[in-house]
């Protein structure tokens, strides 16, 4: 089992004393399998992610990627694990802004092992970036940028990816088309693939689908 | 990994070019100009060590007061092992005469001594024909002198020369003093006991130039803190701005899996060769600052002190070492704060602007409460301290205070005006000023420093100037002063000048050991010039007659305030014991402590002191005429007739070079702030574009836009120049009151100026007309194409 997300509780601190977000949740994902994530505004969608990736340690519960408890990681060691086994695509695309397209694209795979030339080329043709190459991320549409953060991603060959409505910020026809772009590469990659959608027809795109209701698998 | 991590933080400063200049520039402005006036203070420390060792006399014991040569052989006779040195002020030169007796100069280990092994040399020189000086001082040889022969290490405008020669060229029959070789027979006190009217005086390492002008070049150091901390507003801010602009760039370099340690490190580590670069510049741009400076520096030093400085600039590595630790030290208080924040960075901190907004108000009242603290601190060292250093910490309570408080007082203003305006366009203005308050606080707070010195420096420097020329015109009452060559051509020229005039006023002197410091004392007879004239600062009854009669002393204000001597305290006098002081009188530009008795009691003192000089009172329009008569007449030079006239000129000159070096860095200061100014209005313009862009969408055009910029700017600046100018005051009566007293040993009534702060005001206005005006040409011009972008997604 690739991920393996077991109990997980997580309340945020407010004024009022502490507000709980997640009430223990629980699922699996397997290598090459596709999850998506919905639910309300507010349901906890994007906390969990951000628990999955090591953004944020849990209160209570085990989160494994590849064996690993990634919950009991201290600083350095969640760093380790988002450098080498996860990708993140966020809704606002992240792209490094003083860098161009091509240095954003190999950005994420220079931090860890490195990627190939061919690969990178591979990538940037496949997303139709191969003539954007030079150019900087202020000087690209709302649906190039999503591919040019999707390619970083890609480009790293992380075992799982997580996305956080990657094409909320795009019109439906730019958004279905990176969508249906991004499940390609991430099927020829064989890494596994979690995301949090509003939308029940993206998610009907995906292997499997999981929804949350008041911090609960509903 | 970390190589990527660098070229991402790096290649924001590529997007961010002018950031980059302004952050190196900031650094190598504030390093340069501390590191510039260290080096002044080096080399003229470097001189006065010089002139403290020449002879030894750094290490020997000395007897000074009424000494002559025949007291001289007398002791050699009884078997002390002492040599005489005359030391004076040659007449109408900067340079510094020593005549020494080469067969009784104990040596010197080390010391600087003229090399006379050579018969035909050593003969040349008992001859006065020859005589020693640095290869520096040779270069301005004046043509009196016989020709010199190069003696390096010796300190700079100082001549050594034998002493029968240096007695006749300063008219002086005694000697100096008598420097103690180790091994007499007794302790110096013993030989002292012998010779009446001598005292011992125990060889400081410092030396005499050294002690005096220290309060100068604290003053100088002062100067060079205040513009390095006003450059170090520049770094901290542009660090600040940079810092900021890259949080997303930090959030996403953590997300992507970069460790916070590599990435605080690499942080550093661009901080870190910034740091040598502008370094670099800035020691660089020191040394052109003191070479720029010091000709000035050492005329002053010479002109104030008589001290000799070199002109030309020898620096240890030393100093180039310093030049970089205070460019890191700088780069650290203003990174450091940058690198805590983002080492303490949310890794998930949701975009809260609401939670920014409130934790900057907090932020704002805890600034707020910090600047008042200050204030209150430098109140209270106001009425309660004393001291320089105390009255320097008062200084810098008082100004960084009022910096902090500053944008609290700006953002509390444009709150009413927010309130009070109507119109919508109006209230917008309003409103997006009081929002760019804490974009451009530092830039304010440089501007707010510098203007506030530039009053302050410049409120005292014309305080200083008005009393200086009132006092002037009071205490060079006598309209023309002779100077005799010897003391019978002084009888002639007394013959000569007695019928002619309505009064011939003889100046006597001897230079004497004044309180344990170097000072002088004045023989003068009753006249009305004294008594209608001589500004008393305190006087008992009865002053001139009893001054008269002998039966007491006046006491210049410096040597009062340095010793406590107010009328009714006692005052020794070399062989005039426990004279009461009657009075003290002021005597702006002298360093030296000085006292007056009447003229008899001073020929009983020193009847030794040679009467030479000569103040004339003869109607004004006569002067020239009678002057030339007088030269032809005895052959006199142009400086042993000097008009009344003269003297004030030379006068005013010596004082005004006094003050153009911190003329010079109070205009550096200012045009920092402006540069500052500049920096930020800049950077912000850019950032500025999502707030601006709605209100374009809503339809004021794109001039309409950059006009409220540069108004903005200009009210701001306004704004900043008005609180300045009380704190300038305060700042004016500090160094009046306190720092003045402390360092110089006079006190200044303030006199205000409100014209120079009005067109200082002018010229702020222009300068921050100059800073907006690109950034606001730049909004003007800008393609709506860029605007739009704002809308097309979110940043
Ligand atoms: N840092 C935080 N501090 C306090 N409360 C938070 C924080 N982050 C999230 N929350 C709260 O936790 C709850 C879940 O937030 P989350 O962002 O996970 O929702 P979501 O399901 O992703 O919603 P959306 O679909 O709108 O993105 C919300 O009520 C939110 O207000
Ligand atoms: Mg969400």
């Amino acid at each position: 089992m690739l991920l393996s997300v077991s109990d997980v509780h997580k309340s945020f601190a407010s004024a009022d004393g502490p507000v709980p977000v997640l009430r223990g949740v629980s699922f699996t994902l397997d290598h090459g399998q596709t999850l998506a994530l919905t639910g309300e505004s507010g349901s906890g969608k994007s906390t969990l992610l951000h628990l999955v990736a090591g953004l944020d340690a849990p209160d209570d519960g085990r989160i494994e990627v590849a064996g690993k408890d990634i919950a009991g990681l201290d600083d350095a060691g969640r760093a380790a694990v988002r450098r080498r086994d996860v990708g993140l695509v966020f809704q606002q695309f992240n792209l490094i802004p003083s860098l161009t397209v091509a240095q954003n694209l190999s950005f994420h795979a220079r931090l860890g092992e490195g990627v190939s030339p061919e690969r990178l080329d591979y990538l940037a043709q496949r997303l139709g970036l191969a003539d954007l190459l030079a150019r900087y991320p202020e000087q690209l549409s709302g649906g190039q940028q999503q591919r040019v953060a999707i390619g970083r991603t890609l480009a790293a060959e992380p075992r799982l990816i997580l996305a956080d409505e990657p094409t909320g910020n795009l019109d439906e026809g730019t958004g279905d088309d990176v969508l249906s772009l991004m499940l390609e590469l991430v099927a020829d990659s064989g890494a596994a693939f979690l995301m949090v959608t509003h939308s029940d027809r993206l998610a009907g795109q995906l292997d499997a689908r999981l929804h949350l209701r008041a911090g609960q698998v509903a | 990994m970390i190589a990527a991590t660098l070229l991402a933080l790096w290649s924001h400063w590529r997007r961010h070019p002018i950031q980059l200049v302004t952050l190196v520039v900031g650094l190598a402005l504030a390093t340069g100009l501390w590191t510039g006036v260290q080096a002044i203070n080096a080399q003229a420390r470097l001189s006065y060590d010089q002139a403290a060792a020449t002879l030894g006399q750094d290490r020997l014991p000395r007897l000074e007061g009424a000494l002559t040569l025949e007291a001289f052989a007398a002791a050699r006779r009884a078997g002390w092992p002492v040599s005489p040195v005359v030391e004076g002020r040659l007449r109408g030169t900067s340079l510094t005469l020593y005549g020494i007796d080469p067969f009784t100069l104990p040596p010197t280990p080390g010391g600087v001594m003229p090399d006379l092994s050579d018969t035909d040399v050593l003969r040349d020189f008992l001859t006065g024909e020859v005589v020693f000086a640095a290869p520096e001082t040779l270069a301005r040889w004046p043509d009196a002198l016989p020709p010199g022969r190069p003696l390096s290490g010796l300190a700079p405008g100082l001549v050594m020369a034998d002493l029968t020669f240096a007695q006749a060229q300063l008219s002086q029959a005694g000697v100096t003093r008598f420097l103690i070789a180790p091994g007499g027979s007794g302790t110096p006190e013993e030989l002292a006991a012998t010779i009446p009217g001598s005292t011992v005086v125990q060889p400081e390492p410092d030396g005499d130039l050294a002690r005096l002008t220290d309060s100068f070049h604290l003053n100088l150091t002062a100067f060079g803190l205040l513009a390095f901390a006003v450059g170090l507003f520049i770094v901290h801010a542009t660090i600040g701005l940079a810092f900021e602009q890259r949080r997303t760039l930090v959030r996403t370099l953590r997300a992507l899996g970069v460790p916070l340690s590599v990435l605080i490190g690499c942080l550093a580590a661009e901080l870190l060769a910034l740091t040598l670069v502008a370094g670099a510049l800035g020691v660089a741009l020191g040394y052109i600052v003191a070479a720029a400076l010091l000709p000035g520096v050492a005329a002053t030093l010479s002109g104030l002190y008589g001290a000799g400085v070199a002109g030309s600039l020898s620096l240890s590595p030393l100093w180039w070492m310093s030049g970089f630790g205070m460019a890191g030290l700088g780069m650290a208080v203003a990174g450091g704060l940058g690198l805590r924040q983002i080492a303490r960075l949310p890794l998930l901190a949701p975009a809260m602007p609401r939670a920014w907004a409130r934790a900057q108000r907090a932020g704002l009242r805890r600034q707020a409460a910090a600047g008042l603290v200050l204030l209150g601190i430098s109140a209270a060292l106001g009425i309660l301290a004393e001291g320089l250093l105390a009255g320097f910490l008062l200084l810098g309570a008082l100004l960084v205070g009022a910096a902090l408080l500053l944008p609290p007082i700006l953002t509390v203003l444009l709150d009413l005006g927010t309130q009070r305006a109507r119109g919508a366009v109006a209230q917008w203005l309003w409103a997006d000023t009081r929002q760019q308050v804490p974009g451009l606080s530092l830039a304010l707070m440089a501007l707010l420093l510098a203007l506030a010195a530039n009053i302050g420096v410049g409120t005292m420097v014309g305080s200083f100037r008005a009393t200086f020329v009132g006092w002037l015109d009071q205490r060079l009452a006598s309209e023309m002063y002779v100077t005799a060559s010897n003391v019978e051509e002084a009888r002639a020229i007394e013959a000569f000048l007695a019928p002619q005039v309505e009064a011939l006023l003889p100046i006597v002197s001897q230079e004497v050991t004044l309180a344990a410091a170097p000072g002088e004392v004045f023989g003068i007879v009753d006249h009305p010039t004294y008594r209608d004239n001589w500004p008393l600062l305190a006087a008992s009854p009865d002053v001139w007659t009893k001054l008269s009669e002998g039966a007491g002393v006046l006491v210049n204000e410096q040597l009062a305030r340095r010793q406590d001597l107010w009328p009714g305290a006692q005052l020794d006098l070399g062989p005039l014991t426990a004279m009461p002081v009657l009075g003290v009188y002021s005597d702006y530009g002298n360093p030296l402590g000085q006292a007056i008795v009447g003229i008899d009691a001073f020929s009983r003192a020193f009847p030794e002191a040679p009467r030479l000089r000569y103040a004339v009172r003869v109607d004004p329009d006569t002067v020239p005429e009678l002057a030339a008569d007088l030269s032809d007449r005895f052959n006199l030079s142009q400086d042993q007739v000097v008009s009344q006239s003269a003297i004030k000129a030379f006068s005013l000159a010596v004082f005004e070079q006094t003050f153009s070096v911190t003329a010079a860095l109070n205009v550096l200061t200012l045009g920092v702030a402006g540069f500052a100014l500049w920096a930020s209005l800049t950077t912000l313009g850019a950032m500025r574009l999502p707030q601006v862009a709605p209100v374009w969408a809503l339809g004021l055009t794109r001039r309409q836009l950059a006009l409220a910029d540069l108004g903005r700017a200009l009210v701001l600046a306004v704004l900043t120049a008005l609180v300045a100018v009380p704190v300038g005051i305060v700042l004016a009566w500090v160094l009046l009151a306190i720092v003045n007293v402390q360092a110089f040993g006079w006190r200044l009534p303030l006199q205000a100026d409100p014209w120079s702060w009005l067109s200082l005001g002018g010229w702020t206005v222009v300068a921050a007309t100059l800073a907006a005006a690109l950034p606001a040409w730049r909004l003007w011009r800008m393609p709506p194409a860029d605007l739009v972008k704002v809308f097309a997604h979110e940043r």
